[in-house]
């Protein structure tokens, strides 16, 4: 009797301890978003003059406004056309390859994916200043359609690593009932493979689209002008006009957190499955 | 009969092949021409001296990789990259693997805590480079306004030189954190229920089921967590580069940050290329050694 109240309150005293814990983490990863939120209301003497985190004294638009008729669409509009022709061509070449690495014997097959999945940890700095001069001699520098070369050949290995070993888990009876149906493999591919996909390349989808939403390196080097840069060069660009006026600098943070922050309210486990993609599965 | 069906065989397996290249051939070019050739071309490069925009290119060997090796900025930048390494392991994957526990012994209904965690990670590296910027300001940041009310005084963090590659990481924990909580909140649900019912059966409690039962399921996890945690920080640039540049001085400049100013600021694409490539046989070799440490231990 006894050594149950004592386990008891053991319990209590430690998921105490857990939640006090837990809580504290919950400020630290919170308040720098808060800060940001908070922030991005207030008029430009306003933050200097009160606390960083009193709330402003009206809900004042005028730093998102202000952004958003500053050319903040050009960028989101630079993004969206980036990520969705980049992304397309990914996942359509990334499935191409996968197929005959999970399915087809030859004898290139192994080496092949070896390489490819190599390539995961090659620091793309070693190709930065190739890739530039390419852009230069081929007159793309300075275009959104610089970047979209190496967003997908970095998209590479992490998804035909993903997408072979998600091929190989699809039961092989329905292709061979294909087989003697007189079905090629090309036909193979596009009729059955491709569908039965559908759930790896979602997962996929995401984790590559976050990435490519995000990148920097390759659209800080390959782009220059202010119209043909995507959305998180966007707040480098605020921040150089306004650098002394902190709460614009939050409105323009804010923005560009927030299709993310959508993304995660609706699709909430998707987003984390497809996010820890390459770890989970490696 | 025999010859025709060994041909017929041969004659499938041409198809086979075939229908391979025609499969694998854009992937492969798209490697080719944005990994494999640059990769080649950066070590070319780093032979010459060259600022990048002129056509005149001096043919230098190896002058640019005596350079490096003597090169005492660039060693401070590469041994900033293990600092970074060493404490992101140190810190990230066992808080990680703490908030993972938490969530997983708590059940369903701590769910607002896994929401509220995984917040940072929903932003992207160039944004909370500005954030932090903005919220460890000497004046109106985060940190000096929460020693203003313990009545300290302001703190200065990116500015220190001392200071300043230990805040750089608390960010990158801060952001990277959370990736290790999902991660390992995956693991504990390969873990088969069985197990753990059978430890409750055997009346465990939680803390022993944690330490005796669940942690050494957990160490595969943890390795590849490390190795993650390791590519990473070797890599490392965006935040960075836009917190700090690499300042105050030499105090958080690492391998990529260093490479991309002397290619893109001072315009030395030559020295730059030597230094890219620097960093690549650098990253392989470390990776390579910490695979093979990794997965030694795990034999014996």
């Amino acid at each position: 009797m006894d050594e149950i109240k004592r386990g008891k309150i053991k319990s209590i005293i430690s998921w105490t301890i857990a939640f006090i814990l837990a809580t504290f983490y919950v400020l630290v990863s919170v308040l720098p978003f808060i800060f940001m939120v908070i922030n991005s209301f207030k008029e430009r003497f306003e933050m200097l003059v009160k606390g960083v985190f009193e709330l402003p004294d009206s809900l004042n638009l005028s730093n998102f406004t202000g952004v958003l008729t500053g050319g903040f669409w050009n960028y989101f509009k630079n993004s969206v056309i980036v990520l969705a022709i980049s992304l397309a061509l990914l996942l359509m070449i990334s499935a191409c390859a996968s197929y005959p690495l999970a399915r087809f014997k030859f004898k290139l097959a192994n080496p092949l994916y070896a390489l490819i999945v190599a390539c995961m940890s090659i620091p793309l700095h070693i190709t930065l200043i190739p890739v530039f001069k390419m852009a230069q001699k081929t007159h793309m520098y300075d275009t959104i359609w610089a970047l979209i070369g190496p967003y997908v050949a970095f998209g590479i290995p992490i998804s035909v690593f993903i997408l072979t070993s998600f091929m190989k888990s699809i039961p092989r009876e329905i292709e061979e009932s294909a087989e003697i149906d007189g079905c090629n493999k090309y036909m193979m591919f596009t009729r059955i493979m491709l569908p039965l996909s559908k759930a790896g390349l979602s997962t996929l989808a995401i984790y590559n689209g976050v990435n490519m939403w995000n990148e920097f390196s390759f659209a800080y080097t390959l782009t220059q002008s202010i119209e043909n840069r995507t959305l998180p060069l966007a707040v480098w660009e605020f921040q150089g006009q306004y650098s002394m006026n902190t709460p614009m600098i939050m409105a323009v943070l804010t923005l560009s957190v927030l299709p993310m922050i959508i993304m995660f309210i609706f699709f909430q486990d998707k987003l984390v499955k497809g996010m820890t993609a390459g770890a989970i599965k490696g | 009969m025999e010859g025709s069906g060994l041909s017929l065989q041969r004659q499938r397996q041409r198809t086979t092949n075939r229908a391979a290249a025609v499969f694998l051939a854009p992937v492969m070019i798209l490697l080719v021409i944005f990994i494999f050739y640059p990769i080649l071309d950066t070590f070319i490069t780093s032979g010459y001296k060259w600022n990048g925009i002129s056509a005149d290119k001096e043919f230098i060997g190896v002058l640019n990789w005596v350079a490096l090796v003597q090169d005492g900025k660039f060693w401070v930048a590469f041994r900033n990259n293990l600092v970074i390494m060493v404490l992101s392991i140190s810190v990230q994957i066992p808080i990680g693997l703490a908030l993972a526990t938490f969530l997983d012994f708590g059940g369903k209904k701590l769910n607002v805590y896994k929401v509220l965690w995984f917040i940072p990670l929903l932003m992207s590296s160039v944004a909370i480079g500005f954030l932090f910027t903005y919220a460890l300001a000497t004046n109106g940041g985060i940190v000096s306004t929460i020693s203003g009310w313990f009545g300290g005084g302001k703190i200065d963090l990116l500015g220190n030189p001392k200071l300043a590659l230990l805040t750089v990481i608390a960010v990158i924990c801060w952001q990277f954190t959370p990736f290790y909580m999902v991660y390992f909140m995956a693991a504990y649900t390969n873990i088969p229920f069985d197990v753990f019912e059978a430890a409750r059966i055997d009346g465990a409690t939680k803390g022993q089921y944690f330490w005796k039962i669940a942690l050494p399921l957990l160490v595969p996890s943890m390795k590849s967590a490390a190795i993650l945690s390791m590519v990473g920080s070797l890599k490392y640039f965006d935040l960075i580069y836009v917190m700090t540049g690499g300042g105050p001085g030499t105090s958080t400049e690492l391998m990529a940050t260093y490479m991309y100013k002397q290619s893109f600021k001072t315009f030395n694409m030559g020295y730059g290329s030597a230094v890219a490539g620097g960093m690549f046989i650098l990253i392989t070799m470390v990776s390579l050694i910490t695979m093979k440490l990794l997965n030694g231990r795990k034999e014996v």
